[in-house]
Protein backbone atom coordinates (compact mmCIF):
# COMPACT_ATOMS: atom_id res chain seq x y z
CA UNK A 1 0.00 0.00 0.00
CA UNK A 2 0.96 3.64 -0.22
CA UNK A 3 0.89 5.25 2.88
CA UNK A 4 -0.06 9.25 1.40
CA UNK A 5 -2.36 8.21 -1.14
CA UNK A 6 -4.50 5.94 1.67
CA UNK A 7 -4.27 8.78 4.31
CA UNK A 8 -5.49 10.76 2.35
CA UNK A 9 -8.43 8.47 0.76
CA UNK A 10 -9.28 7.58 4.37
CA UNK A 11 -9.59 11.60 5.72
CA UNK A 12 -11.79 11.68 2.00
CA UNK A 13 -14.09 9.18 3.63
CA UNK A 14 -13.94 10.52 7.38
CA UNK A 15 -15.05 13.66 6.23
CA UNK A 16 -18.28 12.59 3.80
CA UNK A 17 -19.11 10.69 7.07
CA UNK A 18 -18.68 14.07 9.40
CA UNK A 19 -20.89 15.78 6.58
CA UNK A 20 -23.65 13.21 6.85
CA UNK A 21 -23.48 13.57 10.81
CA UNK A 22 -23.35 17.44 11.15
CA UNK A 23 -25.82 19.50 12.03
CA UNK A 24 -25.03 23.43 11.19
CA UNK A 25 -24.74 24.77 7.64
CA UNK A 26 -21.20 26.54 8.48
CA UNK A 27 -19.78 23.44 9.93
CA UNK A 28 -21.23 21.59 6.76
CA UNK A 29 -19.18 24.47 4.21
CA UNK A 30 -15.63 23.88 5.84
CA UNK A 31 -15.77 20.32 6.25
CA UNK A 32 -16.60 20.37 2.51
CA UNK A 33 -13.72 22.85 2.11
CA UNK A 34 -11.62 20.48 3.67
CA UNK A 35 -12.29 17.75 1.58
CA UNK A 36 -11.84 19.80 -1.45
CA UNK A 37 -8.29 20.23 -0.18
CA UNK A 38 -7.91 16.74 0.37
CA UNK A 39 -9.26 15.67 -2.89
CA UNK A 40 -6.49 18.83 -4.63
CA UNK A 41 -4.00 17.01 -2.50
CA UNK A 42 -4.26 13.87 -4.10
CA UNK A 43 -2.98 14.38 -7.68
CA UNK A 44 0.46 15.19 -5.64
CA UNK A 45 0.29 12.35 -3.82
CA UNK A 46 -0.27 9.92 -6.57
CA UNK A 47 2.38 11.25 -9.00
CA UNK A 48 4.45 11.24 -5.82
CA UNK A 49 8.73 11.52 -7.14
CA UNK A 50 7.40 12.35 -11.26
CA UNK A 51 5.30 15.64 -10.01
CA UNK A 52 4.91 17.98 -13.00
CA UNK A 53 4.32 21.59 -13.23
CA UNK A 54 1.01 21.00 -15.15
CA UNK A 55 0.08 18.44 -12.34
CA UNK A 56 0.84 20.73 -9.71
CA UNK A 57 -0.71 23.88 -11.46
CA UNK A 58 -3.80 21.62 -11.57
CA UNK A 59 -4.04 20.60 -8.10
CA UNK A 60 -3.32 23.99 -6.90
CA UNK A 61 -6.48 25.37 -8.76
CA UNK A 62 -8.75 22.41 -7.41
CA UNK A 63 -7.13 23.56 -4.11
CA UNK A 64 -7.89 27.04 -4.51
CA UNK A 65 -11.63 26.54 -5.84
CA UNK A 66 -12.94 23.40 -4.10
CA UNK A 67 -10.81 24.96 -0.81
CA UNK A 68 -11.69 28.75 -0.80
CA UNK A 69 -13.73 30.07 -3.53
CA UNK A 70 -16.69 27.78 -3.19
CA UNK A 71 -16.55 27.62 0.24
CA UNK A 72 -16.74 31.59 0.16
CA UNK A 73 -19.55 32.05 -2.38
CA UNK A 74 -21.38 29.15 -0.09
CA UNK A 75 -20.85 31.29 3.51
CA UNK A 76 -21.86 34.61 2.13
CA UNK A 77 -25.06 32.95 0.02
CA UNK A 78 -25.96 31.57 3.83
CA UNK A 79 -25.35 34.95 5.16
CA UNK A 80 -26.92 36.64 3.04
CA UNK A 81 -30.21 34.25 3.52
CA UNK A 82 -30.38 35.13 6.91
CA UNK A 83 -31.90 31.82 7.41
CA UNK A 84 -31.64 29.17 9.75
CA UNK A 85 -28.31 27.46 10.23
CA UNK A 86 -29.39 24.74 10.53
CA UNK A 87 -29.36 21.50 8.20
CA UNK A 88 -32.24 20.50 8.54
CA UNK A 89 -32.54 16.82 7.29
CA UNK A 90 -35.13 14.62 5.89
CA UNK A 91 -33.29 11.62 7.30
CA UNK A 92 -32.11 12.04 10.87
CA UNK A 93 -28.19 12.27 11.51
CA UNK A 94 -27.72 8.80 12.96
CA UNK A 95 -29.50 6.91 10.31
CA UNK A 96 -27.69 9.15 8.01
CA UNK A 97 -24.11 7.79 9.45
CA UNK A 98 -25.44 4.74 8.91
CA UNK A 99 -26.68 5.00 5.49
CA UNK A 100 -23.07 6.19 5.02
CA UNK A 101 -21.69 3.24 6.80
CA UNK A 102 -24.35 1.02 4.65
CA UNK A 103 -22.94 3.00 0.97
CA UNK A 104 -18.86 2.27 2.26
CA UNK A 105 -19.55 -1.89 2.22
CA UNK A 106 -21.73 -1.40 -1.05
CA UNK A 107 -18.68 0.47 -2.45
CA UNK A 108 -16.29 -2.34 -1.30
CA UNK A 109 -18.41 -4.81 -2.30
CA UNK A 110 -19.51 -3.06 -5.67
CA UNK A 111 -14.99 -2.80 -6.22
CA UNK A 112 -14.79 -6.47 -5.30
CA UNK A 113 -17.43 -7.78 -7.81
CA UNK A 114 -16.38 -5.09 -10.72
CA UNK A 115 -13.35 -5.85 -12.71
CA UNK A 116 -11.78 -3.16 -13.49
CA UNK A 117 -9.40 -3.19 -17.01
CA UNK A 118 -6.79 -1.00 -15.72
CA UNK A 119 -4.91 -1.54 -12.35
CA UNK A 120 -5.96 1.55 -9.55
CA UNK A 121 -2.95 3.60 -8.36
CA UNK A 122 -4.52 2.05 -4.57
CA UNK A 123 -6.58 -0.68 -3.42
CA UNK A 124 -8.84 2.10 -2.01
CA UNK A 125 -9.05 4.74 -4.43
CA UNK A 126 -12.39 2.94 -6.59
CA UNK A 127 -14.23 2.27 -3.49
CA UNK A 128 -13.76 5.40 -1.56
CA UNK A 129 -14.66 6.83 -5.03
CA UNK A 130 -18.08 5.23 -5.16
CA UNK A 131 -18.62 5.61 -1.31
CA UNK A 132 -18.23 9.73 -1.98
CA UNK A 133 -20.20 9.52 -4.74
CA UNK A 134 -23.46 7.78 -3.11
CA UNK A 135 -22.82 10.16 0.04
CA UNK A 136 -23.06 12.78 -2.13
CA UNK A 137 -26.11 11.86 -3.98
CA UNK A 138 -27.58 11.33 -0.55
CA UNK A 139 -26.68 14.34 1.08
CA UNK A 140 -28.24 15.73 -1.78
CA UNK A 141 -31.64 13.66 -1.72
CA UNK A 142 -31.82 13.70 2.04
CA UNK A 143 -31.14 17.58 3.40
CA UNK A 144 -33.24 20.19 3.01
CA UNK A 145 -31.49 23.35 2.87
CA UNK A 146 -30.10 24.54 -0.91
CA UNK A 147 -26.94 24.92 0.95
CA UNK A 148 -26.07 21.86 1.52
CA UNK A 149 -27.69 20.06 -1.68
CA UNK A 150 -24.68 22.36 -3.36
CA UNK A 151 -22.26 20.32 -0.52
CA UNK A 152 -23.81 17.27 -1.41
CA UNK A 153 -22.86 17.92 -5.53
CA UNK A 154 -19.45 18.78 -4.65
CA UNK A 155 -19.22 15.55 -2.70
CA UNK A 156 -20.37 13.83 -5.67
CA UNK A 157 -18.02 15.88 -8.18
CA UNK A 158 -14.72 14.74 -6.02
CA UNK A 159 -15.95 11.13 -5.65
CA UNK A 160 -16.07 11.35 -9.70
CA UNK A 161 -12.71 13.66 -9.56
CA UNK A 162 -11.11 11.07 -7.33
CA UNK A 163 -12.34 7.95 -9.53
CA UNK A 164 -11.20 9.43 -12.86
CA UNK A 165 -7.78 9.80 -11.22
CA UNK A 166 -7.46 5.93 -10.56
CA UNK A 167 -8.67 4.68 -13.82
CA UNK A 168 -6.74 7.83 -16.43
CA UNK A 169 -4.77 9.06 -14.35
CA UNK A 170 -3.27 11.69 -16.71
CA UNK A 171 -6.30 13.69 -17.74
CA UNK A 172 -5.79 16.06 -20.54
CA UNK A 173 -5.25 20.01 -19.06
CA UNK A 174 -8.43 21.07 -21.17
CA UNK A 175 -11.01 18.79 -19.54
CA UNK A 176 -10.07 19.07 -16.21
CA UNK A 177 -10.02 23.13 -16.49
CA UNK A 178 -13.29 22.46 -18.30
CA UNK A 179 -15.01 20.27 -15.78
CA UNK A 180 -13.12 22.74 -13.08
CA UNK A 181 -15.55 25.74 -15.62
CA UNK A 182 -18.29 24.14 -15.14
CA UNK A 183 -18.72 23.19 -11.56
CA UNK A 184 -17.70 26.71 -10.76
CA UNK A 185 -20.85 28.20 -12.65
CA UNK A 186 -22.53 25.79 -11.15
CA UNK A 187 -21.94 26.56 -7.64
CA UNK A 188 -22.23 30.58 -8.45
CA UNK A 189 -25.42 30.01 -10.28
CA UNK A 190 -26.79 28.00 -7.30
CA UNK A 191 -25.14 30.72 -4.88
CA UNK A 192 -27.85 33.12 -6.63
CA UNK A 193 -30.53 30.45 -7.06
CA UNK A 194 -30.57 30.27 -2.94
CA UNK A 195 -30.47 34.03 -2.70
CA UNK A 196 -33.30 33.76 -5.20
CA UNK A 197 -34.91 31.02 -3.55
CA UNK A 198 -34.69 33.21 -0.13
CA UNK A 199 -35.65 36.71 -1.69
CA UNK A 200 -38.95 34.99 -3.19
CA UNK A 201 -39.65 32.64 -0.13
CA UNK A 202 -38.31 33.83 2.98
CA UNK A 203 -36.41 30.43 3.42
CA UNK A 204 -33.98 28.50 1.45
CA UNK A 205 -35.98 25.10 1.86
CA UNK A 206 -36.27 23.61 -1.68
CA UNK A 207 -38.59 21.28 -0.86
CA UNK A 208 -41.52 23.79 -0.38
CA UNK A 209 -40.84 24.62 -4.04
CA UNK A 210 -42.93 21.70 -4.68
CA UNK A 211 -46.16 24.11 -4.00
CA UNK A 212 -45.21 25.64 -6.97
CA UNK A 213 -46.99 23.05 -9.02
CA UNK A 214 -49.83 24.06 -10.16
CA UNK B 1 6.97 -19.57 36.51
CA UNK B 2 7.54 -16.37 34.88
CA UNK B 3 6.21 -13.57 37.23
CA UNK B 4 5.93 -10.75 34.95
CA UNK B 5 2.39 -11.19 33.91
CA UNK B 6 1.53 -10.88 38.09
CA UNK B 7 3.34 -8.10 38.29
CA UNK B 8 1.70 -6.18 35.33
CA UNK B 9 -1.37 -7.03 36.42
CA UNK B 10 -0.94 -6.19 40.38
CA UNK B 11 0.59 -2.78 38.89
CA UNK B 12 -2.78 -2.20 37.45
CA UNK B 13 -4.57 -3.13 40.79
CA UNK B 14 -2.23 -0.99 42.55
CA UNK B 15 -2.04 2.40 40.05
CA UNK B 16 -5.53 2.34 38.59
CA UNK B 17 -6.88 4.92 41.31
CA UNK B 18 -3.44 7.07 40.94
CA UNK B 19 -5.32 7.95 37.57
CA UNK B 20 -8.15 9.75 38.55
CA UNK B 21 -6.03 11.56 40.38
CA UNK B 22 -4.15 12.46 37.15
CA UNK B 23 -6.98 13.72 35.61
CA UNK B 24 -8.77 15.55 38.54
CA UNK B 25 -5.26 17.44 38.33
CA UNK B 26 -5.74 18.44 34.84
CA UNK B 27 -9.31 19.77 35.43
CA UNK B 28 -7.34 21.80 38.25
CA UNK B 29 -5.02 23.24 36.68
CA UNK B 30 -7.15 24.09 33.33
CA UNK B 31 -9.32 26.15 35.84
CA UNK B 32 -6.63 27.90 37.70
CA UNK B 33 -7.21 25.47 41.00
CA UNK B 34 -3.99 24.26 43.22
CA UNK B 35 -6.43 20.95 42.66
CA UNK B 36 -7.14 17.71 45.49
CA UNK B 37 -3.74 15.32 46.03
CA UNK B 38 -2.91 13.05 43.32
CA UNK B 39 -3.38 10.07 45.63
CA UNK B 40 -7.30 11.49 46.63
CA UNK B 41 -8.99 8.59 45.35
CA UNK B 42 -6.88 5.98 47.73
CA UNK B 43 -7.73 8.71 50.82
CA UNK B 44 -11.52 7.90 49.34
CA UNK B 45 -11.12 4.25 48.80
CA UNK B 46 -9.77 3.84 52.14
CA UNK B 47 -12.18 6.56 54.14
CA UNK B 48 -15.42 4.44 52.54
CA UNK B 49 -13.73 1.11 53.47
CA UNK B 50 -14.00 2.07 57.01
CA UNK B 51 -17.39 3.19 57.09
CA UNK B 52 -20.62 0.78 57.76
CA UNK B 53 -23.20 0.33 54.49
CA UNK B 54 -26.53 1.52 54.62
CA UNK B 55 -29.19 -0.72 52.69
CA UNK B 56 -32.70 0.36 51.48
CA UNK B 57 -35.01 -2.15 52.71
CA UNK B 58 -36.65 -2.25 49.23
CA UNK B 59 -33.53 -3.58 47.86
CA UNK B 60 -32.77 -7.50 47.77
CA UNK B 61 -29.63 -9.73 47.76
CA UNK B 62 -29.15 -8.41 43.62
CA UNK B 63 -28.10 -4.44 45.25
CA UNK B 64 -25.63 -6.14 47.74
CA UNK B 65 -24.33 -8.95 44.96
CA UNK B 66 -23.77 -6.28 41.99
CA UNK B 67 -20.44 -4.59 43.82
CA UNK B 68 -19.20 -7.67 44.50
CA UNK B 69 -19.57 -9.25 40.99
CA UNK B 70 -18.78 -5.76 38.89
CA UNK B 71 -15.67 -5.94 41.09
CA UNK B 72 -14.58 -9.67 40.54
CA UNK B 73 -15.15 -9.27 36.40
CA UNK B 74 -13.18 -6.26 36.01
CA UNK B 75 -10.34 -7.77 37.61
CA UNK B 76 -11.18 -11.20 35.38
CA UNK B 77 -11.22 -8.39 32.38
CA UNK B 78 -7.54 -6.68 33.86
CA UNK B 79 -6.23 -10.38 33.92
CA UNK B 80 -6.39 -10.61 30.60
CA UNK B 81 -5.05 -6.79 29.00
CA UNK B 82 -1.21 -7.65 28.16
CA UNK B 83 0.71 -4.41 28.93
CA UNK B 84 2.89 -3.78 25.94
CA UNK B 85 4.53 -6.88 24.60
CA UNK B 86 4.20 -8.70 28.43
CA UNK B 87 1.73 -11.43 28.11
CA UNK B 88 -1.53 -11.27 29.89
CA UNK B 89 -1.53 -13.35 33.22
CA UNK B 90 -4.83 -15.16 31.95
CA UNK B 91 -4.99 -15.71 27.43
CA UNK B 92 -6.62 -18.17 25.74
CA UNK B 93 -7.97 -18.09 21.57
CA UNK B 94 -11.17 -16.05 21.85
CA UNK B 95 -10.59 -14.16 25.04
CA UNK B 96 -11.48 -10.90 24.16
CA UNK B 97 -14.72 -11.72 23.64
CA UNK B 98 -14.70 -12.93 27.24
CA UNK B 99 -13.36 -9.14 27.44
CA UNK B 100 -16.06 -7.09 26.48
CA UNK B 101 -18.24 -9.15 27.90
CA UNK B 102 -16.80 -9.25 31.35
CA UNK B 103 -17.42 -5.30 31.22
CA UNK B 104 -20.57 -6.57 30.03
CA UNK B 105 -21.31 -7.89 33.19
CA UNK B 106 -20.04 -5.19 34.96
CA UNK B 107 -22.52 -3.36 33.11
CA UNK B 108 -25.57 -5.65 33.71
CA UNK B 109 -25.44 -6.07 37.31
CA UNK B 110 -24.98 -1.93 37.66
CA UNK B 111 -27.73 -2.01 35.56
CA UNK B 112 -29.88 -4.35 37.68
CA UNK B 113 -29.22 -3.15 40.96
CA UNK B 114 -30.17 -0.08 40.20
CA UNK B 115 -33.68 -1.24 39.19
CA UNK B 116 -33.19 -3.15 42.28
CA UNK B 117 -33.66 0.44 44.26
CA UNK B 118 -36.60 1.21 42.79
CA UNK B 119 -35.76 4.54 42.80
CA UNK B 120 -37.11 6.28 39.52
CA UNK B 121 -34.02 8.38 39.43
CA UNK B 122 -32.03 5.16 38.99
CA UNK B 123 -34.26 3.55 36.62
CA UNK B 124 -33.72 6.68 34.17
CA UNK B 125 -30.08 6.44 34.64
CA UNK B 126 -30.10 2.74 34.21
CA UNK B 127 -32.47 3.54 30.72
CA UNK B 128 -29.26 5.71 29.56
CA UNK B 129 -26.71 3.81 30.49
CA UNK B 130 -28.28 0.80 28.54
CA UNK B 131 -28.76 3.08 25.54
CA UNK B 132 -25.44 4.38 25.07
CA UNK B 133 -23.52 0.90 25.87
CA UNK B 134 -25.75 -0.86 23.51
CA UNK B 135 -24.29 1.48 20.65
CA UNK B 136 -20.49 1.75 21.94
CA UNK B 137 -20.33 -1.93 22.36
CA UNK B 138 -20.56 -2.76 18.24
CA UNK B 139 -17.32 -0.25 18.22
CA UNK B 140 -15.56 -2.27 20.90
CA UNK B 141 -16.09 -5.28 19.31
CA UNK B 142 -15.43 -4.16 15.50
CA UNK B 143 -12.36 -2.61 16.69
CA UNK B 144 -11.12 -5.84 18.57
CA UNK B 145 -12.04 -7.33 15.41
CA UNK B 146 -10.39 -5.60 13.02
CA UNK B 147 -7.15 -5.83 15.44
CA UNK B 148 -7.27 -10.08 15.44
CA UNK B 149 -7.80 -9.57 11.36
CA UNK B 150 -4.64 -7.53 11.10
CA UNK B 151 -2.27 -9.63 13.06
CA UNK B 152 -4.07 -13.33 13.16
CA UNK B 153 -4.73 -13.88 16.43
CA UNK B 154 -7.46 -14.01 18.85
CA UNK B 155 -6.50 -13.24 22.08
CA UNK B 156 -5.39 -10.19 23.23
CA UNK B 157 -1.97 -10.60 24.14
CA UNK B 158 -1.82 -12.44 20.90
CA UNK B 159 -2.93 -9.47 19.21
CA UNK B 160 -1.27 -7.00 20.81
CA UNK B 161 2.11 -9.08 20.58
CA UNK B 162 1.84 -9.68 16.81
CA UNK B 163 1.77 -5.57 16.31
CA UNK B 164 4.56 -3.63 15.70
CA UNK B 165 5.77 -0.97 13.63
CA UNK B 166 5.86 -2.63 10.65
CA UNK B 167 1.84 -3.89 11.11
CA UNK B 168 1.51 0.07 11.19
CA UNK B 169 3.08 0.15 7.58
CA UNK B 170 0.53 -1.97 6.25
CA UNK B 171 -2.63 -0.39 7.72
CA UNK B 172 -1.49 2.64 9.39
CA UNK B 173 -4.80 4.52 8.84
CA UNK B 174 -6.94 2.10 10.24
CA UNK B 175 -5.04 1.39 13.02
CA UNK B 176 -5.72 5.64 13.75
CA UNK B 177 -9.10 5.03 13.15
CA UNK B 178 -9.43 1.96 15.84
CA UNK B 179 -7.12 4.08 18.23
CA UNK B 180 -9.90 6.86 17.91
CA UNK B 181 -12.81 4.65 18.14
CA UNK B 182 -11.53 3.11 21.51
CA UNK B 183 -10.84 6.47 22.78
CA UNK B 184 -14.62 7.10 22.52
CA UNK B 185 -15.99 4.38 23.50
CA UNK B 186 -12.85 4.93 26.74
CA UNK B 187 -15.29 8.17 27.37
CA UNK B 188 -18.64 7.11 26.79
CA UNK B 189 -18.03 3.47 29.10
CA UNK B 190 -15.68 5.27 31.60
CA UNK B 191 -18.75 8.17 31.88
CA UNK B 192 -16.67 10.69 31.04
CA UNK B 193 -17.26 13.98 28.94
CA UNK B 194 -18.36 14.36 26.54
CA UNK B 195 -20.95 11.25 27.30
CA UNK B 196 -21.37 11.95 30.84
CA UNK B 197 -20.22 14.44 33.67
CA UNK B 198 -18.88 12.47 36.29
CA UNK B 199 -18.88 15.73 38.65
CA UNK B 200 -22.73 17.00 37.89
CA UNK B 201 -24.67 17.03 41.15
CA UNK B 202 -28.41 16.87 39.26
CA UNK B 203 -30.00 13.68 39.01
CA UNK B 204 -31.87 14.47 35.86
CA UNK B 205 -28.59 14.60 33.78
CA UNK B 206 -26.43 11.71 35.49
CA UNK B 207 -26.11 8.43 33.81
CA UNK B 208 -23.54 6.69 35.45
CA UNK B 209 -23.72 8.52 38.99
CA UNK B 210 -27.26 8.05 39.26
CA UNK B 211 -27.02 4.42 39.81
CA UNK B 212 -25.08 4.20 42.25
CA UNK B 213 -26.28 6.80 44.54
CA UNK B 214 -27.99 4.40 47.08
CA UNK B 215 -24.60 2.54 47.91
CA UNK B 216 -22.57 3.63 50.96
CA UNK B 217 -19.62 2.67 52.55
CA UNK B 218 -17.29 -0.62 51.37
CA UNK B 219 -19.73 -1.27 48.84
CA UNK B 220 -19.45 2.21 47.11
CA UNK B 221 -15.77 1.69 47.76
CA UNK B 222 -15.81 -1.32 45.22
CA UNK B 223 -17.94 0.45 42.89
CA UNK B 224 -15.24 3.43 42.56
CA UNK B 225 -11.94 1.04 42.27
CA UNK B 226 -14.00 -1.28 39.95
CA UNK B 227 -14.65 2.12 37.97
CA UNK B 228 -11.16 2.93 37.88
CA UNK B 229 -9.88 -0.76 36.95
CA UNK B 230 -12.49 -0.27 34.12
CA UNK B 231 -10.65 3.52 33.64
CA UNK B 232 -7.06 1.22 33.82
CA UNK B 233 -8.17 -1.76 31.44
CA UNK B 234 -9.82 0.07 28.34
CA UNK B 235 -6.94 2.74 28.72
CA UNK B 236 -4.86 0.06 28.28
CA UNK B 237 -5.95 -1.60 25.39
CA UNK B 238 -5.82 2.26 23.33
CA UNK B 239 -2.27 2.30 24.61
CA UNK B 240 -0.99 -0.70 23.40
CA UNK B 241 -2.19 0.56 20.03
CA UNK B 242 -0.41 3.72 20.02
CA UNK B 243 2.63 1.79 21.60
CA UNK B 244 3.12 -0.35 19.44
CA UNK B 245 4.05 2.45 16.36
CA UNK B 246 7.45 2.79 18.40
CA UNK B 247 8.12 -0.47 18.19
CA UNK B 248 10.01 -0.37 22.00
CA UNK B 249 10.59 -3.93 24.45
CA UNK B 250 11.68 -4.98 27.73
CA UNK B 251 11.82 -2.29 30.29
CA UNK B 252 11.65 0.78 27.80
CA UNK B 253 8.00 -0.86 26.77
CA UNK B 254 6.94 -0.39 30.39
CA UNK B 255 7.94 3.17 30.99
CA UNK B 256 6.55 3.69 27.82
CA UNK B 257 3.26 2.24 28.22
CA UNK B 258 3.02 4.36 31.86
CA UNK B 259 3.79 7.12 30.55
CA UNK B 260 0.92 6.39 27.61
CA UNK B 261 -1.31 6.06 30.52
CA UNK B 262 -0.96 9.48 32.41
CA UNK B 263 -0.65 11.02 29.13
CA UNK B 264 -4.19 9.42 28.39
CA UNK B 265 -5.53 10.61 31.71
CA UNK B 266 -4.16 14.47 30.90
CA UNK B 267 -5.95 13.95 27.44
CA UNK B 268 -8.97 12.73 29.25
CA UNK B 269 -8.91 15.59 31.95
CA UNK B 270 -7.76 18.17 28.52
CA UNK B 271 -11.31 16.68 27.04
CA UNK B 272 -13.33 17.12 30.28
CA UNK B 273 -11.14 20.93 30.83
CA UNK B 274 -12.32 22.20 26.96
CA UNK B 275 -15.56 20.35 26.25
CA UNK B 276 -18.90 20.38 27.18
CA UNK B 277 -20.96 17.48 27.66
CA UNK B 278 -23.17 16.88 24.25
CA UNK B 279 -26.41 16.72 25.12
CA UNK B 280 -28.22 13.32 25.14
CA UNK B 281 -29.41 13.48 21.99
CA UNK B 282 -26.15 14.19 20.21
CA UNK B 283 -24.62 11.16 22.18
CA UNK B 284 -25.88 7.87 19.89
CA UNK B 285 -24.51 10.47 17.25
CA UNK B 286 -21.30 10.43 18.88
CA UNK B 287 -21.20 6.69 19.57
CA UNK B 288 -22.73 5.41 16.35
CA UNK B 289 -19.91 7.70 14.83
CA UNK B 290 -17.25 5.47 16.69
CA UNK B 291 -19.20 2.30 15.13
CA UNK B 292 -18.56 3.65 11.58
CA UNK B 293 -15.01 4.32 12.13
CA UNK B 294 -14.90 0.54 13.38
CA UNK B 295 -16.56 -0.80 10.18
CA UNK B 296 -14.12 1.43 8.86
CA UNK B 297 -10.70 0.38 9.71
CA UNK B 298 -12.10 -3.27 9.72
CA UNK B 299 -13.02 -2.94 5.77
CA UNK B 300 -9.91 -1.28 5.18
CA UNK B 301 -8.00 -4.00 6.96
CA UNK B 302 -9.58 -7.11 4.94
CA UNK B 303 -8.85 -4.86 1.75
CA UNK B 304 -5.03 -4.42 2.82
CA UNK B 305 -4.28 -8.04 4.01
CA UNK B 306 -6.42 -9.85 1.14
Amino acid sequence: MNLPIDTILVLLILTSFLLLGSSRLATCISIGALQGIMVGLLPLAVSGAGLTVRVAAIAAVIMALKGFVFPYLLSRALRESDTSREVQPFVGYAASLFVGVLSLLASFWLDHKLKLPVHATSDLVVPVAFTMMMTGLFLIVARRTAVNQVIGYLVLENGIYTFGLAIVRDIPVLIELGVLMDMFVAVFVMGIAIYRINREFDHIDSDRLNTLKG
Amino acid sequence: MNLLPLATMLAGLILAPFLLGVINRTKAVFAGRYGSPLLQAYYDLGKLLRKGAVYSRTTTWVFRAAPVIGLASVVVALALVPISGTPASLSFSGDLVLFAYCLGLVRFFTVVAALDTGSAFEGMGASREVQFSALAEPALILGLAALARVTGSLSLTGIFSGMAGSTWLVAGPALALIAMALLIVFLAENARIPVDDPNTHLELTMIHEVMVLDYSGPDLAMILYGAALKLWVLGALIVNVLLSLLGLSGGAALAGFALGMILLAVVVGVVESVMARLSLLKVPQLLLGAGALSILAFVLIVRFTL
